[in-house]
């Protein structure tokens, strides 16, 4: 008897102990920081003589000096994921269902590019989109940009510029799930006399939706929070609150308010993510 | 004319690669990525317990001063390709005197390159560099936080060959704890094939015919020295006021457009393809871009124009101080200022090196060495430095209060 009684005690320890180590990795390196970005956010003085005095005008700066800065966040981050998932999903079902046996190569040709570093892709979209550059000579050709028209150290190549920073990152997700569709299912979609329309409204898309939430989760998050592309291909019109956080931190040496800006910058993703995380749910995503 | 053009090749390498040749390198930009990796340790350390001011370190010159660790800027030292020479300055230096040198070319950027050592110098402890380059006003914070060691001026006899015009800046009246590596001026590059005349002066920037095609620079005593001449404001001697209007005016034209970005160095990129006409910009960039394309010119503004250095220093707690002063008294010799001045192409800050050069140029037989001691940009003359000027010493608070409003004009 008092053997079981150990086994079951010590089982009872066990799911915890192999818990242990993730977990204590989570409060060394995301609890403790995060704690520690709250204390900072609430300091006042100058560099290097901050002190803790519960300046809560930190925060407020955000809706005073910053508040452009955050809408242009949103609306690029969100725009972008969102542009983003009308590009990925259909390059994703065309790789997996009209791949073939090119499935491979064409997954190895969608990431190719992303072997070269961030920066020198970001850098390269200054050359393509340039004053004088292609593009904005054929759009001017067609009418389609005035004389004086441009795209670089616009809106439109900011966004354009996080949407293909991003886009293996919505795109592989989904390819993931539909991969995993069962094929017979949309077979007796329509053995049932299901339009091949309906049955990829019906059953396709429903079974695909994981790979959606997962990779606009990826490209969202991120996205917002992007400041390279706003430096990059933007102007000052364009900046978002990362921009503003890089220069509070880098250049200003005011570090509290760089701290609440980004504690901030963090609450408002979680404060988007909650209604849409419930929405879609994501007991799919773990399985 | 510079030797270290090399020929043609595609639009694409050329833009990399004089982005890459330059010394504000286009890292900087990346201020990116890197600002991320080290912000995110750096700002746990900073705000781990208190911060002192004004350090005791405990390991300056315990090292055996047989290594130096010297951190600089990427591509501002020479190397055997597409120079003149055999060796590198610092092979010659290490056969001379024995010591090794660790040469990391890890300072992209002085904010940045701050950040990353903040948090151990702050807690007075050294960061394992034995001399760094940095920019006049981040020299002048870290003399002021105590986080530099004092030159002893015994190891460095020859720092009387420094020029008379860098001898007694604001930040180190007496040289104490910087020598000058490089200058350079900051003004106008411009393109007059696309602005369709000369430009004159620094107000020209602002010309509405332009709208849409300058750039100014990120570095606040540039664009603020630059927009306060204008205004015939003296930036040595600017006061909050004088700032808040400079800082007015530059907004308004970033807010109706007129000034595309503010840049680091990739200016370069924009003003080489048209994508600007004229840009805030620094002499020895030009003089490179000039190689690839003649038409550009640096404007030297009837206003006058920015004067700056970068200065070696030896940061607190250095192990082998020593060894970093063999090094100062090393460059400071003519003939090595001359040398690495023929690759770099800034302003050379070193007495008698213009005579060195022409020297070494006849010694090696080269035309293009004894041409480059001619320019006017690497050697200026002393019409062209009487009008330069140098940004005021600020002090912590004045440096936030400018600082602020540069960042609200330039939208940051």
């Amino acid at each position: 008897m008092t053997t079981t009684a150990a086994v079951t005690g010590r089982r009872r320890w066990v799911p915890y102990l192999l818990m242990a180590p993730g977990g204590l990795w989570l409060l060394i390196f995301y609890f403790v920081p995060i704690a520690r970005l709250v204390e900072v956010s609430l300091q006042s003085g100058i560099f290097p003589r901050y002190r803790f005095t519960w300046e809560v005008g930190n925060y407020l700066r955000l809706f005073t000096d910053f508040l452009p800065h955050l809408q242009r966040s949103l609306l690029y981050g969100l725009g972008a994921t969102l542009i983003g998932l009308l590009i990925a999903y259909p390059l994703a079902y065309g790789i997996a269902f009209r791949g073939g046996r090119y499935k491979n190569l064409l997954l190895v040709l969608l990431l190719m590019p992303f072997l070269m570093p961030f920066l020198l892709r970001t850098l390269s979209w200054r050359i393509i989109l340039a004053d004088n550059g292609p593009v904005v000579e054929a759009l001017r050709t067609v009418g389609l940009l005035g004389a004086d028209g441009r795209l670089l150290a616009t809106g439109v190549a900011v966004v354009a510029g996080i949407t293909y920073n991003f886009l293996p990152f919505t795109t592989l997700p989904i390819y993931v799930s539909l991969e995993k569709i069962d094929r017979s299912l949309i077979e007796a979609a329509n053995d049932l006399y299901a339009s091949p329309v309906v049955a990829f409204w019906k059953v396709t898309f429903p079974l695909s939706m994981p790979g959606v939430v997962a990779g606009s989760l990826l490209t969202g998050i991120p996205a917002i929070g992007d400041y390279v592309n706003a430096e990059l291909l933007g102007t000052p019109e364009q900046y978002m609150l990362g921009n503003v956080i890089q220069s509070r931190f880098l250049r200003v040496l005011d570090y509290p308010s760089a701290a609440a800006l980004s504690f901030s910058l963090m609450l408002a993703i979680l404060l988007i993510l909650i209604p849409y995380i419930r929405a879609t749910g994501t007991e799919d995503l773990v399985a | 004319m510079t030797p270290r053009r090399r020929g043609s090749r595609d639009a694409l390498v050329g833009h990399l690669a004089r982005s890459a040749v330059t010394r504000r390198e286009f890292l900087r930009r990346m201020g990116g990525a890197g600002a991320m990796l080290v912000a995110g340790p750096t700002l746990l350390a900073a705000c781990g317990g208190e911060q002192a001011a004004g350090c005791e370190f405990t390991t300056t010159n315990i090292g055996d001063n047989r290594t130096l660790n010297f951190a600089n800027w990427p591509f501002y030292i020479d190397v055997v390709e597409d120079g003149f020479f055999e060796t590198t300055s610092i092979q010659d230096f290490e056969s001379e005197t024995g010591i090794d040198v660790n040469y990391l070319e890890e300072v992209n950027d002085n904010d940045q390159w701050f950040a990353k050592v903040q948090a151990q110098l702050s807690q007075c402890q050294d960061i394992e560099r034995d001399l760094t380059v940095l920019t006049d006003w981040m020299a002048a914070r870290f003399i002021r936080l105590g986080w530099a060691e004092q030159i002893d001026k015994s190891n460095v006899p020859n720092w009387v060959n420094l020029v008379d015009s860098l001898k007694s800046p604001g930040f180190d009246p007496n040289r104490d704890y910087t020598l000058p590596w490089q200058s350079g001026m900051t003004a106008i590059g411009y393109n007059p094939q696309l602005t369709g005349r000369e430009l004159t002066s620094i107000n020209d920037i602002f010309d509405p015919a332009f709208a849409g095609r300058v750039t100014m620079l990120t570095e606040m005593r540039d664009t603020m020295g630059l927009v306060m001449l204008g205004m015939g404001i003296d930036p040595s001697e600017a006061t909050v006021d004088d700032a808040r209007a400079a800082a007015q005016k530059i907004k308004e034209h970033r807010e109706n457009g007129h000034i595309r970005r503010f840049t680091g160095n990739d200016y370069t990129e924009d003003l080489a393809s048209g994508n600007v006409v004229a840009a805030f910009a620094w002499s020895g960039d030009v003089i490179q871009l000039q190689a690839d394309n003649p038409d550009l010119r640096f404007l030297i503004p009837e206003e006058g124009l920015m004067l700056w250095s970068d200065n070696m220093l030896i940061p607190g707690g250095a192990r082998n101080k020593t060894a970093a002063e063999t090094w100062m008294n090393y460059v400071y010799q003519p003939r090595v200022a001359a040398k690495i001045e023929s690759w770099v192409n800034f302003i050379c800050p070193v007495k008698g090196a213009r005579e060195a050069m022409i020297e070494l140029g006849e010694e090696i037989g080269d035309e293009e060495l004894i041409a480059l001691a001619d320019d006017p940009l690497i050697f200026p003359d002393d019409e062209t430095l009487a009008k330069t000027h140098i940004f005021k010493n600020l002090d912590e608070e004045e440096e936030r209060e400018f600082n602020e409003l540069f960042q609200d004009a330039i939208g940051a």
